[in-house]
């Protein structure tokens, strides 16, 4: 039920954003960009903690009246922010993870293309059909 | 986009239905309708599967219209005459429809997609191309050799990285074998001009690949044959030509499209096994010709890329090998005669080394040995001869060891003028006794010509013979001087000593 995915490279620019056209995405992309703060703080409290599975997924990073944002950042610091609409049921915390790690497979795939420079905008399409089921089977 | 297919579909299917009703009247010529149903829903699962080959994202709807229709056709069964009557009016449309849909099974069997199905001279080049990149052929590449690979065939990143989604199945990061043939073959096709697919085609997935190409019977015997000719054409000259003629016919069998590339090969070969031949170039343009005339054959019958597969094979030619070691000396010492020589000294004597200093008398004493030498080294006095007798100056664009070919130049000049000054004696008097038997201008002349020009060539010989000694004296010169200079040095060094 994602309304917008972004991938957002180690120094925060984005990597890939895409929203649900239905809106205005200026506002996503707002949201994603504000967000980077919230998921930048996570990351400094985490500090020298082991980095396993389940820290890489960060949560819930906050919730606005109409979304809520979930955060997920990569070993290498490459960050994956999901909007959901808080409209629809509340997606369970084990679907949100799953569909990090589906986003995490798929963009580790586009990493070991070796035509991909990394810190490029990821045009893969592969990886654009992943983010398109993803949304579609949201909405 | 689904649900226009769905459609499709949707009404296909009822003139499927049709036409399986149709047929098996026509073939049973029964009359039970439920029967016939079952002998339909027999008959109809095959072709759900049939189709749903061609068209695999609409197998969920299949079975959805087939249980809608499953009561239109039970109430149209009792009413058997209604079909019976209809089948010969839909009978040609349906078989056709119907013959189509087997015949598109078929191809789907047999994989028509021309654009994606590799040939085996393609199949061949392809291989050839990833055993020069990674010798086993059940290892695979990796992604940055793929990548300078890839990237010679001038297509631009993005393409080039759909094209490795498309083909790294695996998503490894690395190409095997069949990965690599399909993304090689995904690339000429793109500079053909054909757009890439959306996905991989089925005669492009690795599976299909590895089973329709039994790889390890002939990709070992080719790689038998190469290992074969490489060693092989590190021998001596003549052998390496032997094996240049092998190489390059088993190089025939190789897809090389067009004359420019198997000109690329021969010279990649050439280079890498060649050391400064020239006297090869004379018989190399034999052996290129032969070869392409053996590689005319499949040229017919090679795909249509030549243009891209010659770009290909252009791009991907070692990068430039070792220009040849020119007219000069390939073996010679580091001693560069270019900056010994002064420049007044003709360039044309810059390619030789001064021979030891016992050689200026030899000229003079050797000329008894000259016929035993020419003998023990026809091959070699051959061709200097030959230029002997074209030109001297030609003589030192020999690229051999320099002083050998100098003896042996000095004795077959020798020789050459010797062989000429008794010709050129005989024909002396031969010719005065011409001139004084027939005294005909035309003869005259004709005698005359030859004499002159006999005269010349020993004229320039000798010419050159003594330009020779008088490089090597100026070279003794100058190695006397500097040791006298260094002398002189060391005195100079002594003496503010005892002044002191």
């Amino acid at each position: 039920m994602a309304v917008c995915v972004a991938v957002i490279a180690k120094e925060n620019y984005p990597l890939y954003i895409r929203s649900v056209p239905t809106e205005s995405e200026l506002k996503f992309h707002y949201m994603v960009h504000t967000s980077l703060d919230v998921v930048d703080e996570k990351i400094s409290a985490m500090g020298k903690a082991l980095v396993d599975q389940r820290e890489l997924y960060l949560g819930l990073l906050y919730p606005t009246e109409d979304y809520k944002v979930y955060g997920y950042v990569t070993n290498s610091k490459v960050k994956f922010v999901m909007v959901v609409d808080s409209s629809n049921t509340a997606l369970r915390d084990n679907e949100i993870r799953s569909m990090f790690r589906k986003l995490h497979n798929s963009y580790t795939d586009v990493m070991c293309n070796p035509f991909y420079n990394p810190g490029d905008r990821i045009q893969s399409r592969a990886f654009d059909s992943m983010v398109t089921t993803m949304m579609i089977q949201v909405c | 986009m689904m649900s226009k297919s769905d459609g499709d579909i949707c009404f296909g299917n009822p003139t499927e239905l049709h036409g399986t009703k149709a047929q098996i009247p026509n073939v049973a010529t029964e009359k039970n309708t439920f029967t016939r149903l079952d002998d339909e829903d027999k008959q109809r699962v095959p072709l759900i599967h049939g189709y749903s080959k061609l068209r695999s994202s609409t197998e969920q709807m299949h079975p959805a219209p087939y249980e809608a229709r499953q009561p239109l056709v039970q109430s149209e069964g009792p009413s058997s005459g209604g079909p019976g009557a209809k089948a010969p009016r839909h009978q040609a449309s349906l078989i056709r429809s119907f013959s189509v849909e087997r015949e598109a099974q078929d191809s789907n069997s047999n994989y028509p997609d021309e654009p994606w199905r590799i040939t085996e001279e393609q199949r061949e080049y392809y291989v050839n191309q990833f055993r020069s990149l990674q010798p086993d052929p059940s290892s695979f590449i990796s992604g940055s050799v793929a990548k300078n690979f890839f990237t010679k065939s001038k297509l631009s990143i993005p393409e080039l990285s759909y094209i490795w989604e498309l083909s790294d199945a695996d998503c490894d990061g690395a190409l095997t074998l069949p990965e690599f043939c399909a993304a090689f073959h995904l690339i000429v096709a793109r500079k053909n001009g054909y757009p890439l697919p959306e996905s991989l085609p089925p005669t492009l997935q690795p599976d299909y690949l590895q089973a329709a190409f039994p790889k390890p019977k002939w990709e070992c015997a080719l790689f038998d044959s190469y290992s074969e000719s490489m060693p092989a054409s590190q021998q001596a000259r003549d052998s390496n030509r032997m094996e240049k003629a092998t190489i390059k016919d088993a190089a025939a069998d190789f897809p090389a499209p067009t004359q420019a590339t198997t000109g690329d090969d021969s010279q990649a070969l050439k280079s890498t096994a060649d050391e400064a031949l020239p006297k090869d170039m004379s018989k190399d343009p034999a052996i290129p010709k032969d070869s392409s005339s053996l590689k005319a054959r499949p040229r017919s019958r090679s795909y249509s890329s030549t243009s891209i597969e010659e770009a290909m094979k252009r791009g991907e030619d070692p990068p430039t090998p070792p220009p040849r070691p020119q007219k000069t000396h390939s073996r010679a010492s580091s001693l560069d005669l270019n900056k010994v020589f002064q420049p007044s000294v003709p360039a044309t004597k810059s390619g030789l080394l001064p021979p030891p200093p016992a050689l200026p008398p030899r000229p003079c004493a050797s000329q008894s040995e000259q016929a035993l030498d020419a003998e023990s080294h026809p091959q070699l006095s051959r061709a200097p001869s030959q230029a002997a007798e074209s030109s001297p100056t030609k003589k030192d664009t020999h690229a051999q060891p320099p002083l050998k070919p100098i003896r042996r130049k000095f004795r077959t000049e020798n020789q050459a003028t010797e062989n000429q000054e008794p010709s050129a004696t005989v024909g002396g008097p031969s010719s005065a006794a011409t001139a004084k038997a027939h005294p005909t201008v035309q003869k005259q002349s004709s005698k005359q010509k030859k004499a002159i020009q006999t005269a010349i060539r020993k004229n320039k010989e000798a010419n050159a013979v003594l330009a020779r000694l008088n490089s090597e004296l100026q070279q003794q010169l100058k190695e006397v001087h500097q040791e006298r200079i260094a002398l002189e040095n060391q005195l100079e060094q002594l003496r503010p000593v005892t002044v002191l």
